[in-house]
Parts: structure tokens; sequence; C-alpha cells
């Protein structure tokens, strides 16, 4: 199948719906892609059906209303020339024509590997958030949380809500790093509120900084962890336990695209295209600054795109969410300790069963890929990559496409198909 | 109106049946069936969903016949079959 758009947006987080608000309400013809079921991003997940959420409910609706085109379940895979991306949606393929994109990709969490990170009933801090949203059955279950910075109480509280009872959240930032974080908060008055909402909603949980996870034990599934709580090692039975240490920017599009990408963020002017001509870029894949940022961001975008001005308001805010995005990066730099936790045996890559053992004698990612096969399985690298990056100092090398796992036929153009109109004007 | 959250859904994984809310995902309910477990790793170890989000690539499983789906952005569905790999 073929599509055309004057404006591809990639991802429906909050980043993405505020571009093709925007945008579609100026009187472009938008298509919004998604590989989620639902609009709302990583932030807004399951807002669509349950409503909860005000802000979220007034970006979705407003979304419905703008006249911008939504297709789930959409993931892209590969962008063969300027102006044209290929899409894969379940078993059937894609092509779509744009002349402008944004992306809005977003972001995933940072996994370093530990004894045991393999275990089923392991996940990512934000990961297991996202699975109780989705319904995995919590009440009275054990949980243990081991991360850092907001998310981690953020997933701690979704938990919470279900009825899962949280043993311990370790932060792994130091107790001067972490409360100066939180009383850099008292600028910014929302993430305040966020704040005193989630503790209060906590409060009774045992909470503590300078505190990670050694290792994760059992036979079939996690049956313990075994942590270190402000310099003591403590073993804790539990059925889940949530490990991630703050978020990394989805960039593979961005690199596919020829976006120029430096310290792990795509790169924009203050209309929010990137380095290529009608590429504009949004929300998370700017740098970590959660969705004040990606609304900011995507408002800008979306105005850019369809020629309007942007507003001072909104270039000042910008601004704003940065320097709490800075704050935010300073806070989450996972410690030393957390890049010496896997031992020789422990895998680093989760696909190809790759030992920390069998990086011996490599230099860089390139190498460990040849010789190890290191990032060389189905998840093509998104998970081990960043942990290479924090254990030894490696980073990503170009991507090449497919940039995504693909379904061979998916990277064929679909034949041409007849001519039909653009769009009825 | 019939309120949809409370919408029941029955699908079948490794040959029992299991009832979930609607809305619940393929990986979520796969914590229904046993260990939590959606493949097996080349040595032959359990591995379940990790990330939640499409990026791990841990919680595939044969849904309806297709292997290798995604089970996290996969929403439950009346009668699907769902067969993992341990
Ligand atoms: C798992 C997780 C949970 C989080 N939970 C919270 C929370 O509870 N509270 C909070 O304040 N912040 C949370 N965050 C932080 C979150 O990143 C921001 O708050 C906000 O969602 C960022 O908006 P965004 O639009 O930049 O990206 P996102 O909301 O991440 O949206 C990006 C979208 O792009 C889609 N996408 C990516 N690549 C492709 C592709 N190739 N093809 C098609 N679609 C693609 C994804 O499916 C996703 O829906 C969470 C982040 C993660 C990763
Ligand atoms: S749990 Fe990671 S891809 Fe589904």
């Amino acid at each position: 199948m073929r599509e055309a758009c004057d404006l591809v947006v990639i991802g429906a987080g909050p980043g993405g719906l505020a571009a093709a608000c925007r945008a579609a309400e100026a009187g472009l013809d938008v298509l919004v892609l998604d590989a989620q079921p639902e609009p709302g991003g990583q932030v807004w997940r399951g807002e669509a059906r349950k409503g909860t959420n005000r802000l979220a409910r007034r970006w979705l609706s407003r979304f419905a209303a703008s006249g911008a085109r939504f297709r789930p379940g959409a993931r892209v895979v590969a962008a063969p020339e300027p102006g044209l991306l290929l899409v894969e949606e379940g078993a059937s393929s894609l092509a779509v024509r744009y002349d402008r994109l944004v992306l809005a990709t977003g972001a995933r969490e940072r996994f370093l590997p530990f004894p045991g990170w393999t275990l089923p009933g392991v996940l990512g801090v934000s990961g297991l958030q996202v699975l109780v949203k989705d319904g995995l059955p919590i009440r009275d279950r054990r949980v243990v949380l081991a991360g850092t910075g907001p998310l981690l109480l953020a997933a701690a509280a979704t938990i919470h809500a279900h009825g899962g009872e949280v043993l311990l959240i370790a932060e792994q930032a130091p107790a001067a790093r972490h409360w100066g974080f939180a009383l850099q908060l008292w600028r910014y008055p929302d993430k305040l509120l966020q704040g005193a909402v989630l503790s209060a909603g906590l409060a009774g949980v045992r909470t503590a900084t300078e505190s990670w996870v050694l290792e994760a034990r059992g036979e079939r599934r996690l049956e313990s962890v075994r942590m270190s709580v402000g310099g003591r090692e403590e073993e804790l039975a539990c059925d889940y336990l949530g490990a991630a240490w703050g978020l990394v920017p989805n960039l593979e599009l961005a690199r596919l695209l020829g976006c120029e990408v430096s310290r792990g963020a795509v790169v924009v002017d203050d209309r929010m295209e990137t380095r290529v001509p009608r590429v504009h870029a949004v929300g998370e894949v700017l740098g970590i600054g959660g969705v004040d940022q990606a609304l900011v961001t995507g408002e800008m975008a979306g105005l850019a795109a369809s020629e309007q001005p942007v507003p001072d308001a909104l270039v000042s805010a910008w601004r704003r969410v940065r320097v709490f995005a800075e704050a935010l990066a300073r806070h989450d730099a996972p410690r030393p300790e957390l890049s010496r936790l896997a031992t020789p045996q422990t895998l680093l890559c989760r696909c190809e069963d790759v030992p920390l053992s069998a990086l011996e004698g490599c230099q860089n990612l390139r190498e460990a890929r040849l010789y190890a096969r290191l990032g060389m399985g189905a998840c093509q690298g998104r998970t081990c990559g960043a942990a290479a990056e924090a254990l030894f100092g490696w980073s990503a090398e170009d991507v090449r496409p497919p940039c995504l796992p693909a379904r061979i036929g998916s990277l064929r153009l679909p034949p041409e198909p007849p001519p039909t109109p653009k769009r009825a004007s | 109106m019939p309120e949809p959250r409370v919408k029941a859904i029955t699908l079948r994984i490794n040959g029992r049946a299991f009832t979930v809310p609607a809305g619940t995902s393929v990986a979520a309910a796969l914590a229904l069936a046993g260990d939590f477990i959606s493949r097996s790793d080349l040595a032959g170890r359990p591995r379940g969903p990790s990330c939640g989000m499409g990026v791990c690539f841990e919680c595939r499983a044969t849904v309806d016949g297709v292997p290798e789906v995604l089970t996290c952005l996969t929403p439950c569905r009346e009668d699907l079959e769902v067969v993992t790999d341990a």
C-alpha cells in the first residue's frame, strides 16, 4: 500500500501529538504513525481508553478533532530516500511519501547488565510500570525498584495504585545530588506538584539513596534480589524487580535520515528543524526532558512546519524546560559502580547470548559486533548498545538500514498503486 | 452504554483459556499462564518481557500462528491463540 501526505509525524507521544495538532489545524494533510496500538506514547499509555489524566485527555481530544490521520501499529523500518518511508503494519507494508517530517520517536530505558537480569520477572523500571498499566496482575505482589530520578517514583506510584507492595525504592544517586535535584524542582511548579502528588501516594514506602541492585536470583523466574542499600548488602524475596537507570533517546531513525546527532541528542534550530531540511525533531530525541519539553517542542515544530510564526512564549518555555532537562541528566547519570555489576558470565547481549567475557580484546562496538555478535540479534543492539556505552564508552556507529528489525518484504517498495487523489479538496 | 473497561476477553495461552479485562496486552497476560515466560534463549533458559515498549524483543511469542510477534505491542483479542517458546 502507498500513502502520501504533506507532513508525516513518527511517534504519537505528547511531542508528536502536539506537532500534528498544530500542523493539521493550519490545514496541512498530516499522517501520524506509531508502533503502539493507541496514541499517547509512553507517558499517556492507555489514556485513549481510560481518560483519567486531564492533560492527556485535552491533547488526545484535540488530536482527534484536528483532522490529522492516525495509523496505529505502524512501525517505520527504513528511509530509503528523502521523502519516502517504509512502514511495517503487522504482516503488510506501506510506503509513505511526505513533504515534511517530524521525528518524535521518544526514548527508551537505559538498561545495565547485572547477574540475573535476564530472569523472567526482572524488567525495566518503566517497563514494569508499562506492563502494570497494560494489565499485568500486580495486587499483593512484592516489588523492588532500582533506578534513578522521577521515573522511579512514577513507576512506584502506578504499582502502588494497582495494589502492588513496593518493598524498596533504590535510588542510585547520592543523597546530596538527590536533594539538590529536589530543590531544583521548586523553580518548576508543575513538576513540584507532580512530585508532591506522587510522594503522597507513596508515604510509608521505604526509599533509599545510594542504593542499587547487585544480583537477581531464581530458578525459572525471579525469586529474590541482592541489593546494596547505602553501603550495606541486603537480600529481599520478591516477585518483580524493576531495574533501569534513566532514559536514552531513540536515535536510530534520526541517524538513518541523516540528522546530526551530538552528545546523544538530535541537533535542531529554534524551529526544531534538524540539519536535514524539512525534517524536524521534537520531544525526548532532543535530550531527555519529559512531557513539558515534548509538548513545547511539538507545538513549535507543528507551527514551523505549517509556516506559522512561533510565539516568543513558546521559545522561552523551551529554554526553561532545557534547564530542567540538564539538571535531570546530571542527576540520572549512572554512578561508576553500576558499570561494574556484570560478571564475566553475565550476558551483555540478550538476543545473541553474548557474555561479557566474549568481548575480551574488543576495542569498539564494530569489533564487538564482528567478533562476538554483540548487537546482531533481534533487537539490533538497542538494549546492549547503551549498556556497552556505559560500560566501555563505546558509542553507536552509524546505523545501516533497516534501522529496526524488519521483514524482508517491507524493504521492497509496494507496487505502484492506481492513481488516487492525494486529498479531497 | 456498556462501560468499555469492564469488558472481558478470553484468549488461550499454550492451550489453556484465560479471561482478562479488555485493554490487557498479551505480554501482561503471560503472567497468568505461569512464570511470565515468553521464549527461551539459545541455551534454553527462560526469558520474559523486559522493556514493555517494543525495544528489547524479549516478549516475542507465536500469536495466531504468526511467529516472533512482540506481545507487549499486541492487545488481547477474543479467541487469540498464544504459544510461548518455553
Ligand atoms: C517506558 C516509559 C515510561 C514512561 N513513563 C512516564 C511517566 O509515567 N511519567 C512521565 O512524566 N514520563 C514518563 N516517561 C518519560 C517520557 O519519555 C516522556 O514523559 C514523554 O512521553 C516523551 O514524549 P515523546 O513524545 O518525546 O515520546 P514518547 O512518549 O516516548 O513517544 C514516542 C512514540 O514513538 C513511537 N515510535 C518510536 N519509534 C518508532 C518507529 N520506528 N515507528 C513507529 N513508531 C515509533 C513509540 O511507539 C512511541 O509511542 C516514560 C518513558 C518511558 C520510556
Ligand atoms: S517487552 Fe521488550 S519488546 Fe516487548
